[in-house]
């Protein structure tokens, strides 16, 4: 710490240089918290999936329904604990900007299939009771200001009424549900699927897909396995996978994210190595008389080779933090893209590794020369 | 009295491209405690090279240099830094102070390797800068003080761990008649009455009558002395 002063001074020294390379460090770091931090969002949502549940899609695309008729098969297979199901609504609020997530459930099995989300019991058999009822998660209440007893139009881009042709439904609100350990689960409307079979104007009698709880874990392929072949052949063959193996499917129709994101950061991170690091050989360059002076004075070859580094380390650190910080103002923004408002604290502390890490590369080389140093030659200029 | 510096039959050569030049050519030297010696001759006569040696930053190629008691020429780099900071203060022609630290915190620059605590440190400084009058220019940065003044806070650096032992090169070489004098007499003073050892390298025959000893140098060969009577 008593070195600080020092190291503070010699950063700004050149105070335009040190501006430039501070903005150019802070913009990577920026980049880096940003697109590490949708990368890590993304996996979470891989990451946190149960391990006991099976999706049962079409086989050929996941926008093809599956009969309803394939509950009372399901639930007869062995290793199977309860079924539930769900169906894409593809709904926008007032806005088409406003997506809501939407599905028509069956409210109780789909409330026991997935216990991480909590439910009044009451509001829950308030909405089976309220054939246009339905219940709305937290994070989707607060992002629209509803309360329970709105009544809330929810436009359809896929589902039509048979009554009148309207894609507009319209809901009453019966409760909310939450997950507090993860809210990106509760952007989402969940409403009869009865209510919702017979108002809609195709597709009666089929769902979206089913989710099936197994008995036991380990028998996850054996079970997938045994659905698949239960439908082979069959007018809607099905494709059964863990929730893990369904989450990372849907991720990679967009391509390989987590390899994109690490080329872009990798691709800006060894720019920034030649870039600081040339900056730090160059500013070593002109200070070599007052390293030499410092070593004059009694400094040893250890202790210059230190404070480079540490000029290096105060560098970097001091940008990542600024980086990584203006990271953690702009992600909320991202919310409606990815479901989470907060950068995840392992990518802040990757990011700072990664200041480490950069800090010791780009100060390792002038932090030697300046180690090696003859004084003599140093004060002769030599 | 006893022998502050005592160098025997010190060889120093540098190797230049291909070529070995030899600058100090058998140097024998005793100075003792106390004393103001000014280091005389012309240029290339090997006085930097001297006083390099006595002040530990460089070693010699041959000989024996014995500077406060300690064979430095026999000690490890680290070592010898540690005892540069323990026994010489430093005052160089261009004064050589940090350019982005306030005189102050310039001065305060060797107590970094002490043990001291901040405001031991801050206040050693002030007491160094009140002795050679600069206290009220302790938050100035070098450029905004003239020569003589970067001088005196080169001078209190150099004073500012009270060393036993100031090794000045051409410590005037940059200033004008009046501010040399001034310097040359605060370094009388800190000779006199504050006990320094001083050795002094310079051209300047009027600065080096401020010195109690003056050592004539010609092609790497001690060949002089007179003593200086007060």
């Amino acid at each position: 710490m008593k070195y600080l002063p020092l190291l503070w001074a010699a950063l700004w020294r050149k105070k335009a240089r040190t501006i430039f390379t501070l903005f150019s460090i802070i913009v990577a770091f920026l980049l880096f918290g940003m697109l590490q931090g949708v990368n890590s969002a993304i996996h979470r949502g891989i990451d946190m999936s149960n391990v006991n549940r099976l999706n049962v899609f079409n086989r050929y695309t996941f926008t093809e329904p599956l009969p309803f008729a394939y509950l009372t098969q399901l639930e007869a297979v062995t290793g199977v604990d309860a079924v539930a199901y769900a169906t894409w609504f593809g709904s926008y609020y007032q806005d088409p900007k406003n997506f809501v997530f939407s599905f028509p459930v069956d409210p109780q099995r789909y409330f026991d299939m997935y216990p991480e989300l909590k439910v009044d019991k009451a509001q829950l058999e308030a909405l089976e009771h309220t054939r246009d009822g339905a219940l709305v998660g937290f994070e989707a209440m607060q992002k629209y200001g509803w309360k329970i007893g709105d009544r809330i139009p929810l436009n359809s881009m896929i589902w039509t009424k048979s009554s009148d042709g309207n894609s507009v439904w319209n809901f009453e609100i019966m409760g909310i549900f939450d997950n507090s350990a993860d809210r990106s689960q509760t952007n989402s409307v969940l409403f009869n699927h009865d209510y919702f079979d017979e108002a809609r104007a195709f597709g009666k009698g089929t769902v979206g897909w089913y989710v099936v709880r197994l008995k036991d874990p380990t028998h996850a392929a054996t079970v997938a396995a045994t659905i698949d072949k239960m439908f082979a052949n069959s007018a809607n063959e099905t494709k059964t996978q863990t929730e893990k193996e369904s989450a990372q499917g849907f991720i990679k129709q967009f391509g390989d994210i987590g390899f994109m994101m690490n080329a872009i950061i990798g691709a800006v991170f060894f720019t920034l190595l030649f870039l600081t690091g040339n900056t730090m050989m160059q500013s070593v360059r002109e200070r070599v008389p007052e390293l030499a002076v410092l070593k004059t004075l009694g400094f040893t070859d250890n202790t210059v080779f230190g404070l480079v580094v540490a000029e290096s380390l105060l560098l970097c650190v001091l940008a990542a933090a600024l980086g990584l910080g203006l990271a953690q103002l702009l992600f909320p923004a991202l919310k409606n893209f990815i479901g989470v408002a907060t950068l995840p604290p392992r990518v802040t502390a990757a990011g700072f590794g990664m200041a480490i890490l950069l800090a010791l590369v780009i100060g390792a080389i002038p932090a030697l020369r300046a180690q090696r140093l003859n004084i003599v030659d140093a004060l002769a200029g030599r | 009295m006893t022998a502050m510096i005592s160098l025997k039959h010190v060889f120093k050569r540098y190797t230049r491209g291909k070529q070995i030049v030899e600058v100090l050519h058998g140097v024998d030297l005793q100075i003792e405690k106390g004393e103001f010696v000014a280091l005389m001759g012309p240029s290339g006569s090997g006085k930097t090279t001297l006083l390099n040696l006595i002040g530990g930053l460089d070693k010699p190629s041959e000989g024996e240099v014995v500077v406060a008691g300690e064979r430095i020429d026999q000690l490890s780099p680290s070592r010898l830094a540690r005892w540069r900071a323990r026994h010489v203060g430093f005052v160089f022609q261009f004064y050589n102070l940090m350019p982005m630290l306030t005189a102050q915190r310039n001065v305060e620059l060797p107590l970094l390797l002490t043990r001291l605590s901040a405001a031991q440190r801050r206040k050693n400084a002030e007491i160094a800068l009140s002795v050679v009058s600069l206290a009220d220019r302790a938050k100035h940065k070098p450029s905004e003080l003239s020569g003589g003044q970067a001088q005196r806070v080169a001078i209190a650096r150099a004073l500012v761990t009270d060393p036993s032992l100031l090794v000045c090169d051409e410590p005037t070489g940059d200033l004008d008649r009046v501010t040399a004098d001034e310097i040359l007499g605060l370094l009388q003073v800190l000779n006199r009455q504050h006990g320094k050892t001083i050795v002094m390298v310079t051209h300047d025959p009027k600065a080096a009558e401020y010195a109690s000893r003056r050592l004539h140098l010609d092609k790497g060969r001690l060949v002089g002395t007179e003593e200086v009577v007060a």
